[in-house]
């Protein structure tokens, strides 16, 4: 028997019983979507928190007045002493270092803006051109801050998004004069993203320059100092550099806190980590649920056919060809409800991503190896060994099987 | 004239729980080519288990037995089922068709094991549906055919392979009176080409048509008659 007669010979067995093979397909196909629907969740879920961290820019690191406690304590700071203020100095020093790559001062407040009458209260943050590409911010109209002296209080502003809409509603809002408390400010762009930052929902947002900021609110330091550093790798140096610089600057105290991304990113590792562990728990579940159905289907399916195996052997056949033939059957359906299972496992997760576009649900590639892999290893061995078993019998008590 | 079958001392023995049961005791039989015989005996005489045991679907504990002046039984499982391919062919009384294949998929089967190219494949399956008067159903599948007809088309599929020897097993046990005779026909039309036949029946009136009575009782040979 030739190989191609075998797999025809297969091939229409398959076809031979259609409602059999059917259910077969459907119990593999399931199986194996079920994995992948399930572990896309997961990896979904997981590539959710990384990508909302992410978005904060892992380069970053935020410089506060202060000496934290939870930094560590050292003996020559602290102990009553009153940190100094950060100013616009010690923001334009820090760019001198070359593991820095940008930086955006913060100065935050609330106040009253009004525009034709209408007025509302709303967070004021005064920074840089550099915030843009700090925060990884998009605009919606117009431009960002313009590139100028940190000294230099320019009257614009951008707004964000609520901020327009309640305002102006319908109206033009770039170009107009708005006013915030006492001073006039021309407002020059409209951010589109949404999200929060430093606590502050960016759409509830009207940032100035910060210089314009200092006069507004009446003062001469910063809330806060971002600082992007040159690589993710050069993160720790740049944290290095940013303390040194302060502490020159501030007669040898060390009355700074520097927050990198990566001391925030380490707690949320663990968080991580117990994902994946639950995605891994996920997949393991469901692969061994998809393993039984497959091997109950198959054992069923070749357990039922003890007659057919013994008349190939009356014909002439030999037990090797028999499992040949079985061999092939079972690779032929495992093949396809595993790629079916595929299909629909895409599918599945294709829609959760059509509904919940936040989440992305992308099927990771070793669940694909693994479904594909366990529908063909179980679908095969558990058409094998049954069929092995039956070939093995005598033609005679296989036959007498009606 | 050569026996195309010898057996010589064949025992088999099953084992019943702790008990040994002899199927088969001490059968010394010869048979040669062409000849038509019947074997006949109550229920439980060894007369399936001979018929299996010459088939090669079944090993016998002991004894020697030879097909075609070869000694069979000791051959490989491959070996045997080849010899099972080439010379054998079988007739069941369930028929023993694949329900999915149609007529000439069924007949064709054996053709397929053997590697047999598809072309010539074809031509020959058309011969024995012709030969066997079933040429206007082979596009059928079993379960649209009568029963006679069924068995028509296993006796194609036993045939197709131009074996020496047919075995038939109660062919017409699972017919009516007509389409049994029909069978017994069919199958004598092929002995009377030379190819020779084994027929296990009980029922006695089909048994007297063979030229060559066996009549078994407790796995041993109690009768041994010709016409």
């Amino acid at each position: 028997m030739s190989y191609g007669s075998t797999f025809m010979f297969a091939y229409r067995a398959l076809l031979g019983f259609r409602t059999r093979t059917a259910f077969m397909l459907l119990a593999m196909a399931i199986g194996v979507a079920a994995v992948m629907v399930l572990t896309s969740l997961g990896e979904g879920a997981r590539r959710y928190v990384i990508g909302e961290f992410a978005s904060l820019g892992t380069n970053l690191l935020i410089v506060l007045p202060g000496r934290s406690e939870t930094a560590g304590f050292s003996p020559t700071s602290g102990l009553g002493t009153i940190p100094r203020d950060l100013t616009l100095e010690d923001a334009e020093a820090l760019l001198r270092n070359r593991s820095v790559r940008r930086i955006a001062p913060i100065n935050v407040g609330t106040t009253a803006a009004k525009w034709q009458g209408k007025e509302r209260e709303a967070t004021v943050i005064g920074s840089n051109a550099d915030l843009l590409e700090v925060r990884h911010w998009e605009m919606a109209s117009g431009r960002f801050l313009p590139r100028m002296e940190l000294t230099q209080a320019t009257p614009v502003c951008v707004i964000g998004q609520n901020i327009r809409r309640e305002l102006f509603r319908a109206n033009k809002a770039l170009g107009e004069w708005l006013r915030l408390g006492e001073r006039r400010f021309r407002i020059i762009g409209v951010i589109a993203s949404e999200g929060r930052s430093i606590g502050v929902d960016v759409q509830e947002t009207i940032i100035i320059p910060v210089a314009s900021a200092q006069a507004l609110f009446n003062t001469p330091s910063l809330f806060r100092i971002l600082v992007e550093a040159r690589s993710r790798a050069t993160v720790q140096t740049a944290k290095r550099d940013v303390i040194d610089t302060i502490k020159r600057r501030h007669q040898g105290e060390e009355d700074v806190t520097v927050i990198t991304q990566d001391s925030i990113l380490k707690t949320f590792d663990r968080i991580l980590r117990a994902l994946t562990l639950a995605l891994a728990g996920i997949a393991a579940v469901s692969l061994a649920v998809a393993g039984i159905l497959i091997m109950n289907v198959m054992l069923v399916a070749v357990s039922q056919r003890t007659a057919e195996i013994g008349l190939l052997k009356a014909l002439g056949a030999a037990r090797r060809r028999i499992l040949l033939v079985f061999l092939t059957e079972a690779s032929i359906l495992s093949l396809m409800g595993a790629l079916i299972g595929l299909a629909i496992g895409q599918l599945g997760s294709w829609l959760i991503r059509a509904r919940f576009p936040d989440l992305p649900a992308y099927i990771p590639y070793w669940a694909v190896l693994g479904a594909m892999g366990i529908a063909v290893l179980t679908g095969v061995l558990f058409s094998i060994l049954p069929a092995n078993k039956a070939a093995g019998k005598d033609p005679v008590q296989a036959l007498s099987r009606r | 004239m050569v026996d195309i079958i010898q057996l010589s001392h064949i025992q088999r023995d099953f084992e019943v729980g702790d008990q040994t049961v002899h199927a088969l005791n001490d059968v010394c039989l010869g048979i040669s080519s062409g000849e038509y015989i019947s074997v006949m005996g109550p229920s439980g005489s060894g007369k399936s288990t001979l018929l299996n045991l010459i088939g090669l679907l079944d090993r016998p504990t002991s004894g020697d037995y030879f097909l075609n002046g070869k000694r069979v039984s000791t051959l490989s499982e491959r070996e045997q089922a080849r010899v099972r391919n080439r010379s054998i062919g079988f007739v069941f009384q369930t028929f023993h068709l694949l329900a999915r294949l149609t007529a000439f998929d069924n007949i064709e089967l054996p053709l397929v094991l053997a590697g047999v190219r598809p072309v010539e494949r074809k031509s020959r399956v058309r011969e024995v549906l012709q030969a066997t008067n079933m040429s206007e159903r082979a596009c059928h599948k079993p379960q649209q055919l009568s029963g006679g007809e069924r068995q028509r088309v296993a006796i194609a599929r036993a045939t197709i392979m131009q074996p020496s020897v047919i075995l038939a097993d109660e062919p017409t046990g699972n017919l009516d009176r007509r389409s049994g005779l029909d069978i017994v026909t069919l199958l004598e039309s092929l002995n009377t080409k030379g190819i020779t036949l084994i027929l296990v029946t009980h029922d006695t009136e089909l048994g007297k048509r063979a030229r060559r009575h066996i009549v078994m009782v407790d796995g041993g040979i109690k009768l041994d008659t010709r016409k």
